[in-house]
């Protein structure tokens, strides 16, 4: 065993990688969840992000096309949820459920093809100099082009949400149906559109997955990042910025464990693959006995049923 | 211009004629994704619904249903009655494995003795293990209100990584040749679930199944726990008001649904399946979620819907090997399935009226 | 001379099975004070909504200063001038006042300008408001201050008041009226809808009466008598309650020292609450919503344990029993939320009935449940309370809100019990309806059983209580006999002066 072979700056720097799919994931189901939606269908909008993006990528050779598709796949994947638990008023618990389930399956349809290719690799961030600046410069330079944008979008959906009317809407939604509602505003569609950003930010986590962290695809390689996902929503108490804090505190478990195993440690591999699910739950446990904090920061209208009534 | 109408009280008619709805459109939507993947879909649905039950080798894949049906609806009855409560145990999948574990480590641990009660205490340990693990989300939403979703689901990719470690290590077969897997049990007679009648496919997991659905039905029609299940369902603050104890219902609930399950994880293993293997679990957990639902969460749909499940398996399988169709269609199929019958659902509670331009969003 | 600003010509609106409006017509004036006056379910609502672009109407039409007026959609009506406060208020609990007013604006200045802007407005009316406090914070009254400043912002010609002294305290309704009086002599116009016929005399100079979706009488109400327009407003006479005065007999529940913290981050404490209940006695408490009724209700029904003895029942500590262990001693309770509390609005009559009375009507055996027996009841409840419903299987949701009142209470009472606390026992029910209600209250008291009665109507308490006694914010004042009080000595305990 040899834990002086893992170096602590690489840890950082490809712990950033490794939590990018899931902090995309968690800042699309963020917004859904603020706008008083829960989306369990994460998992599965995020595999097919991730089969879209891949195929995409290498039939046209650009991963930015790659990426685009995945956006749009895993929207229109969230469309079925959306039409479902807003128009056809159907239990969103089961329908999220159905959603995972659908897309798990359409995915490995897809994906049947494209098993063990390549795909076309990403651009990464190389300053002259800058970048080879000892510490800082694997962690805040050296990255793939995924790990700026998705931090750039955890910026953006803060400010969205504080500081733009569009935000104080997509807010008074998630508080309060009835009231938002009787003061005019289209509940409807502000939750469909919330619905599918959150889809498209799936699906470019899943496509971050296949296309950057792996890079490879693999049937249900998003081994339950889509759940983890929605615990760091939770854990982050609806708030931006500690989605980035979840996210990369849960990265970091999944790349110390990997880099544990690797280094000889002597627990066997299965335990040490447990963690991350375990560590969920702990965390998960932690924030719901703060009852009282974790109760002010839900938005009050998450899970019920929506109907415009006379 | 459509209009949604909420009923007075639910539709009667609509409440059982919309899963068949929704079946005949999956069948349709089905048909349209397998002619994308360059199959003939009427052939395709033919070979799904049709052959396991009346083509010429029918008699073989009858009983078939049996076997896969019944893991599918015991797993689905526990479920049934903590979805009518609002507890949603998600990891089914866990407690099922976890089940198996507990029966076949005790077999595995006996072996090679030969005993009238190994199986008895199989049956019992295997139940126990689900329950067990059911009751880490129980104990933890009841004490700290942890959200019961995550944490059964968390549990099942603990548990798969438990059944690989099992596999490679603590039960594997020394005369193995250095395979991963244990001994199958199919060859060690107190251990085995053998078929009551040989080629009924009727295993100790169906007759459970059978008892399963009657005490649930009872349960649910006239005892008052039932009712109180129904009840935290329907309305939690009435549920309250009469004085249901909350904490005790997701004990029973999430208990029951893993005991359940984890006796289907046992019998299987037992049984069709035969060996601790990495590949051992095949989503029956996650399957009997769209059963549960399928069966409008009553003890009697659950049975029809569960056989039903257990012919698109079978069907899938006969489709995958003379079509080529991939397996994963399936999966997608009964997805597609669940979201039919969630969207169909719709007409249970409300009617559908034309308006003259009148929109209110 | 004041022109019209608004004029409504046979406005009809129907709905599946009712006509909400009927070819309904009038006028208001420029910087009027108008009423809408009607009972519960004579078309106030659909009416108003029809002004304000949330309903379209089948037949007729509007003209706002002589202008054809259709609202599409209340962005429509508030772009045309047309403010409306709501009876349940649409706010965020979880937002500022100043967010919650910026969303219910068209075009909201920036929110450094708006914060002062509030706060210009509400002191210039009188209803002084923190823009930064979140909403949840504050009382039923500041809430209301806050629709009214949502309005007033936009500088509306008519402001439309649905039902706004209903959780009003007699002070705090003193405060609106000046407040509206000062709007009117601006030239604002205002349509305020109301039950309450003192008021309208006091405030309005014009009333339009609906009764049954039709318009009845435009009248001057300051030239009518209560009298008359209660008549108008029901159509016949109504025979009012007489309470049975009866001397008091032992003390059969008793409070002592009952304090609860909030049990939600927006919830009301209780505090230090006690008070004791006699025999045969009905006692009234008297208070606007949010004062802690519901916490109340549920500590002495059981919902909520407390410390064994804080709550005594004959002298038995009672605060940590489970609501169906009270139940097998005799006290029953009625909470304020028909459907979704006191019933589950989509199970049948038989099963509510189960809900409550399994353990007193003996409805299980070794916990199976005896159907047949309660069926038998539930039609017991329906034939005794003329419950006017097609029969026990009718779901709870299909019922009126005045029939399935009537259930409710008749289910508690027919359990013979020896104490019943119902909490809002005539809210939202017709005038025929309350007054059997009330009468088969008074009956059960009369009977012996001890009864505590929560209400926000001081007209009822004044009518079948014993004693009365006021909750403001969680605390309790000391009992007294009801004929004691003046109307102005209630509201202030209302306020939370001291007895």
């Amino acid at each position: 065993m040899d834990l002086s072979a893992i170096s602590p700056t690489l840890l950082v720097a490809s712990l950033m990688v490794a939590s990018t799919p899931i902090l995309l994931a968690s800042i699309g189901e963020l917004v859904v969840e603020k706008s008083g939606v829960l989306n369990l269908g994460v998992e599965g909008m995020m595999i097919v992000g991730a089969i879209c993006g891949f195929a995409a990528a290498v039939l046209t050779g650009s991963p930015m096309i790659g990426f685009l598709c995945a956006a749009l796949g895993g929207a229109a994947i969230s469309l079925i949820f959306a039409v479902l638990t807003q128009y056809f008023l159907s239990n969103q618990v089961a329908t999220g459920l159905a959603l995972t389930l659908f897309g798990l399956g359409l995915s490995a349809l897809l994906g049947q093809s494209y098993v063990g290719i390549k795909p076309p690799t990403t651009y990464k961030l190389d300053l002259p100099l800058i970048s080879d600046i000892p510490i800082l410069g694997p962690i805040l330079f050296s990255h793939d082009f995924t790990v700026y944008a998705a931090l750039s979008l955890v910026a953006g959906v803060w400010w969205f949400l504080k500081y733009t009317r569009s935000g104080l809407i997509l807010r008074a939604v998630g508080e309060s149906h009835d009231a938002a509602h009787a003061l005019g505003y289209k509940v409807v569609r502000v939750r469909v559109m919330s619905i599918m950003f959150g889809g498209a930010c799936a699906g470019l986590g899943g496509a971050a997955l296949s296309l950057v962290r792996v890079p490879q695809w693999t049937e249900g390689m998003t081994a339950g990042s889509g759940w983890i996902a929605l615990a760091i929503v939770v854990f982050a108490s609806w708030k931006p910025e500690r989605i980035l804090l979840g996210a990369y505190l849960f990265g970091g478990v999944a790349v110390l464990q990997l880099n544990l195993q690797a280094a000889g440690v002597s627990i066997p591999v299965e335990y040490l693959s447990m963690s991350p699910y375990l560590i969920t739950i702990i965390v998960l446990v932690a924030m719901s006995a703060n009852r009282a904090k974790s109760a002010l920061n839900a938005p009050a209208a998450l899970s019920r049923v929506f109907h415009a009534s006379r | 211009m459509l209009r949604l109408e909420k009923r007075p009280s639910p539709s009667r008619t609509w409440a059982y004629l919309a899963p068949v709805l929704a079946v005949i459109a999956t069948m349709i939507g089905g048909g349209v994704m397998f002619a994308l993947l360059g199959k003939d879909p009427f052939e395709a649905i033919r070979i799904i619904f049709y052959d396991p039950l009346f083509s010429e080798f029918a008699w073989y894949y009858r009983p078939q249903l049996l076997i896969k049906g019944a893991p599918l609806i015991l797993i689905a009855i526990g479920l049934s009655m903590g979805f009518r409560a609002g507890i949603w145990n998600i990891g089914a999948e866990g407690q099922y494995i976890i089940g198996a574990l507990f029966g076949a480590g005790f077999a595995l641990a006996l072996y090679p003795t030969e005993s009238p009660f190994i199986f008895p205490s199989m049956i019992v340990l295997g139940a126990l293990g689900g329950f067990l693990w059911a009751m880490i989300p129980a104990v933890l939403k009841t004490k700290f209100g942890t959200n019961e979703i995550l944490v059964s689901l968390m549990l099942v990719y603990v548990a798969e990584q438990l059944l690989a470690s099992m596999s490679l290590g603590l039960m594997k077969n020394p005369e193995g040749f250095g395979f991963p897997g244990s001994r199958n049990l199919q060859q060690y007679a107190s251990a085995h679930n053998a078929e009551l009648w040989v080629g009924s496919g009727v295993h100790m997991g169906v007759v459970f199944a059978l008892m399963a659905i009657i005490f649930a039905y009872v349960m649910l029609a006239r005892h008052q726990l039932g009712f109180h299940i129904r009840l935290t369902g329907e309305s939690p603050k009435a549920a309250r008001f009469a004085g249901v104890n909350p904490n005790r219902l997701i004990i029973f609930c999430l208990g029951c649904s893993g005991a359940l399950a984890g006796l289907a994880g046992m019998f299987e293993i037992a049984g069709p399946s035969g060996q601790v293997n990495i590949d051992f679990n095949v989503g029956y957990g996650f399957t009997a979620i769209i059963v549960a639902f399928l069966g409008r969460l009553n003890p009697f749909g659950i049975m029809l819907a569960g056989l039903l499940m257990a012919l698109t398996y079978i069907g899938g399988e006969i489709a995958q090997s003379s079509l080529g169709l991939p397996s994963a269609a399936i999966q997608a199929f009964q997805g597609m399935l669940l979201f039919f019958l969630l969207a169909v659902d719709l007409l249970t509670n409300f009617k559908i009226k034309w308006a003259k331009a009148e929109a209110i969003v | 001379m004041s022109q019209t600003l608004l004029q409504i010509q046979g406005l009809t609106k129907s709905y599946p099975g009712v006509t909400a409006n009927d070819n309904v017509s009038f006028k208001i004036k420029s910087g009027e004070i108008h009423a809408l006056l009607g009972e519960n379910g004579a078309g106030k609502s659909t009416l108003v909504k029809m002004i304000y672009g949330l309903v379209r109407p089948d037949k007729g039409n509007m003209k706002l200063d002589d202008e054809s007026f259709k609202p599409l959609e209340p962005r429509a009506a508030r772009a045309s001038g047309i403010a409306m406060v709501f009876q349940h208020f649409s706010l965020f609990e979880a937002l500022s006042v100043a967010e919650n007013i910026a969303l219910g604006m068209e075009n909201p200045p920036k929110s450094s300008a708006l914060s002062i802007r509030i706060t210009e407005v509400s002191l210039t009316y009188g209803l002084p408001l923190d823009p930064e406090r979140l909403v949840g914070d504050l009382s039923a009254g500041e809430r209301q201050r806050v629709e009214i400043i949502r309005c007033l912002l936009q500088e509306p010609k008519l402001l439309i008041m649905d039902e706004p002294t209903s959780v009003l305290t007699p002070q705090e309704v003193t405060t609106l009226f000046t407040t509206l009086k000062k709007l009117k002599s601006e030239g604002t116009s205002i349509l305020y809808i109301s039950h309450k016929l003192e008021e309208i005399r006091t405030l309005c100079e014009t009333a339009t009466i609906l009764r049954n979706g039709k318009k009845v009488a435009t009248c001057d109400p300051r030239q009518k008598s209560a009298r008359e327009l209660a008549e108008m407003m029901v159509g016949g006479t109504l025979n009012s309650a007489k309470p049975k005065k009866l001397k008091l007999g032992k003390v059969v529940l008793e409070a002592a020292g009952l304090s609860l913290p909030p049990q939600s981050a927006f919830g009301t404490s209780l505090k230090n609450i006690s008070f004791q209940l006699h025999q045969g006695e009905i006692l009234g408490i008297g208070g606007v919503a949010g004062n802690g009724q519901d916490e109340l209700l549920a500590c002495l029904s059981g919902e909520v344990l407390t410390t064994p003895n804080t709550i005594r029942f004959n002298s038995k500590s009672v605060g940590h029993m489970t609501p169906n262990e009270r139940r097998a001693l005799g006290v029953l309770a009625a909470p304020e939320e028909r459907l979704g509390h006191a019933a589950a609005p989509d199970m049948d009559l038989i099963e509510n009935s189960m809900l409550t009375a399994m353990v007193r009507k003996n409805l299980s055996n070794a916990g199976f449940l005896n159907w047949q027996r309660a069926k038998a009841f539930t039609q017991t409840i329906i034939d005794e309370f003329d419950v006017r419903t097609p029969g026990p299987q009718s779901i709870a949701r299909s019922l009126s809100g005045g029939n399935l009142q009537k259930y409710v209470i008749g289910r508690e009472v027919l359990q013979d019990p020896d104490v019943l606390i119902v909490n809002q026992p005539t809210w939202g029910v017709d005038a025929a309806a309350a007054a059997a209600i009330r009468q088969s209250l008074l009956d059960l008291a009369g009977k012996g059983a001890a009864i505590i009665v929560i209400s926000q109507d001081l007209d009822e308490l004044m009518e079948i209580s014993t004693r009365f006694s006021a909750l403001n914010n969680g605390k309790l004042s000391v009992a007294q006999p009801m004929a004691k009080f003046s109307l102005d000595e209630i509201g202030l305990l209302l306020g939370g002066a001291d007895a």
